[in-house]
């Protein structure tokens, strides 16, 4: 989960890494109060998930509160590449900037490591230093049993060649930094610009960190973190359900068992969608090994309340699962649903391969429901989907 | 012969009383694995039936691997307590452990993975978040069903749990040496490569199946060392093409971000490495057919 601007400087106040003042707000008016707060002058900037909002006029000065909220009114509800703004942060004004820098830790996959990364080519956009000057970014291995001391951080320091007269409070910003990572079971935690100020002192003046979802078992606070307005209703309602859904722009909705398995699912729609009017997937849903009739209900009511769904296509390979099971799952899936008085008249096709296939075919010709086929290949059943999506 | 896992084999698991654990314990003795011991320091001392068979609970790895020579270990523990039994199996010294769980924290299986390597990778890690691994007609060390195939001469290695299932279903007559389920996760511990070399090494091995899907570029230097090392032909697959950016896509490893970790990378980069790499599941067990075909 990615977080916003506020979010993260809240994160790094609460882990001591050096930042300004700052609140939320989601109305011009509030604009004034939170501006008086910080001595008659602030910042207002947009808070979105997306980099470039300064060039796209989504920070700016206020000099007094009236102009705060002329600012505010400003930015609240403007588009920032795709993204409404629905809140800003009203910041303390920096004091004067004399230099930039870069500092994050995110994981390295490929090494299966953590790294620590850093710059003196701060405040714009790092990947950009990455390719075009790459000598500019150190990066430094960070073993996640030892983590990053006061001794580290000097290394990593060292290695970005910072100016000696801030080296020690970039190497203590480095530590707290850690901290935030290490405490907020984070992904990434990035800095940028950390400002060096006319007064010698190092601020964290924008950042961004990414949440690991798989932590939130002791991450409590997390939840309170997620941007639930943002979010798709189809997908908010699917993980109220537990089920793991992903929104697409297509046509054919998709559920089957297994990430990969549902990942290559939308592949072969797509292609099949080739020959049928470019017809793509809806989305991506898996719904796990068991597949009990609930969780085929639930995850039936969630694709056939999507209004771009025109055929659905379930694809379940039988594992540790049967398919006599899953057959009975998508047979009482449909009663269950016609029980609720939510009536289906979207096309169904249905493949079952794997464990007691036979059977679980027999189920579903003997139950004979008028809205679903059975095909009994992956790429056969695809093209009949995208079939008859293309023919609504 | 195989790889990484034989007839010779002796498998204990931790976390064996659990429900899951239970379940897979009795589906892997079923497929002839021998199980000699669980692992749960609550309940060392009993045994547990299954179906006749008595197995031994332990209180530790160590000690379930002093009194029955075990050299393998499967992991149905539940996240929030995976990592320290990770680490138990590795200051055991355990040679290989499979960790089944899903759901681990990406600090949790960083810190393991930096520990196995600090202890001088003494333990080979297989997963987390992975289905295991099947050595047809020998031994089955994780949740791969074992009827859906026979013992035969391809090598497979994937990302994805039900990809196994269905490639290993595509190629069912035809049998398979080893079957590997790496995991779907950010940090895991065998990698493509890792399977990769050993197949190459496998006398019973004559083709190897690939499967990869997005997210990181552990697929672009899997083509890489195919290159540089492998002679065996290699058939591939990878899943994602139609995923979005930003979007994870069930495995919380399987995300592209910007232009890094896209399907159509991958399929290139296997591709250059002179890999045969299908556009659907299907297609790519047909390649595989018309090569052993010759």
């Amino acid at each position: 989960m990615d977080l916003f601007e506020y979010q993260a400087r809240d994160l790094f106040a609460k882990h001591g890494v050096p930042v300004l003042a700052g609140e939320v707000i989601d109305t011009p008016e509030a604009a004034r109060e939170a501006t008086e707060r910080l001595g008659g002058k602030s910042v207002v900037k947009a808070q979105v998930k997306v980099g470039g909002r300064g060039k796209a006029g989504g920070v700016k000065l206020a000099a007094t509160p009236d102009e705060a909220v002329a600012r505010a009114t400003d930015i609240l509800g403007m588009d920032i590449k795709g993204h409404t703004v629905h809140k800003v942060m009203i910041a303390e004004t920096a004091p004067e900037i004399v230099e930039e820098y870069y500092v994050s830790y995110l994981l390295d996959r490929t090494n299966r490591t953590f790294l620590a990364m850093a710059s003196v080519a701060g405040g714009m956009d790092i990947e950009e230093v990455a390719a075009t000057t790459p000598e500019k970014l150190a990066k430094v291995p960070v073993d996640s049993n030892k983590g990053v001391d006061i001794e580290k951080a000097r290394e990593i320091v060292a290695q970005a060649k910072f100016p000696a007269e801030v080296a020690e409070k970039v190497a203590e910003v480095l530590v707290t930094l850690w901290d935030t990572f290490v405490a907020e079971d984070a992904l990434l935690v990035e800095v940028n610009p950390l400002a060096k100020v006319a007064s010698g002192e190092v601020i964290a003046l924008d950042g961004k960190v990414s949440l690991d979802a798989n932590a939130d078992f002791r991450q409590p606070e997390h939840e309170a973190l997620e941007d639930k307005a943002a979010a798709n209703p189809l997908e908010a309602a699917a993980k109220a359900k537990g089920l793991n859904y992903v929104k697409l722009d297509g046509q054919v909705g998709i559920i089957g068992n297994g990430a990969g398995l549902v990942m290559s699912t939308l592949d072969v729609v797509a292609y099949a969608g080739e020959n049928h009017g470019g017809v793509k997937p809806a989305n991506f849903l898996d719904i796990g090994g068991g597949a009990s009739a609930e969780v085929m209900a639930n995850g039936l009511e969630i694709i056939l309340g999507d209004p771009d769904v025109k055929s659905v296509f379930v694809n379940v390979f039988g594992g540790i699962t049967a398919c006599d099971e899953v057959a009975n799952g998508i047979v009482q899936a449909l009663e269950l649903l016609a029980s609720k008085g939510e009536e289906v008249t979207k096309p169904l096709v249905v493949r079952l391969d794997g464990n007691n296939a036979e059977l679980g075919r027999k189920i579903l010709s003997d139950a004979n429901h008028p809205l679903v086929q059975r095909v009994d290949t992956m790429d056969g059943a695809a093209d009949k989907a995208a079939e008859l999506a293309a023919a609504k | 012969m195989a790889i990484f896992l034989n007839k010779d084999s002796k498998v204990i698991v931790q976390g064996m009383t659990g429900a899951t654990g239970m379940k897979h314990t009795k589906l892997m003795l079923g497929d002839g694995t021998n199980i000699v011991g669980g692992v749960n320091p609550r309940k060392a001392g009993t045994k547990v039936d299954f179906d006749g068979t008595e197995i031994p609970v332990f209180g530790t790895v160590a000690e379930a691997m002093k009194e029955t020579g075990a050299n393998v270990s499967v992991l149905f523990v539940p996240p929030a307590f995976a990592k320290a039994a990770v680490v138990e199996a590795i200051d055991a010294e355990i040679p290989l452990a499979v960790v089944i769980t899903e759901g681990i924290a990406v600090h949790d299986s960083a810190a393991f993975y930096a520990y196995a390597v600090e202890k001088g990778n003494k333990t080979r890690l297989i997963g987390p978040n992975c289905p295991g691994l099947i050595t047809p007609g020998q031994s089955n060390a994780g949740i791969i069903p074992g009827d859906i195939t026979k013992p035969g001469r391809i090598g497979l290695v994937s990302k994805s749990g039900t990809l196994t299932y269905q490639m290993m279903y595509e190629l069912r007559d035809l049998g398979f040496s080893s079957a590997v389920g790496i995991g779907g996760d950010p940090v895991i511990g065998t990698t493509h490569i890792d399977a990769l070399a050993a197949f190459e090494a496998d006398p019973d091995t004559d083709l190897i199946v690939m499967i990869g899907e997005i997210g990181g570029d552990a697929e672009e230097r899997a083509a890489d060392f195919i290159k540089a090392n492998v002679t065996k032909p290699v058939v591939g697959y990878v899943a994602g093409f139609t995923a979005p950016e930003g979007k994870t896509m069930g495995h919380a490893g399987a995300i592209v971000s910007g232009s890094s970790g896209t399907a159509q990378a991958k399929k290139e980069a296997l591709e250059a490495a002179g890999v045969k790499v299908g556009k659907t599941p299907t297609e790519t067990a047909k390649l595989a057919r018309a090569i052993l075909a010759g």
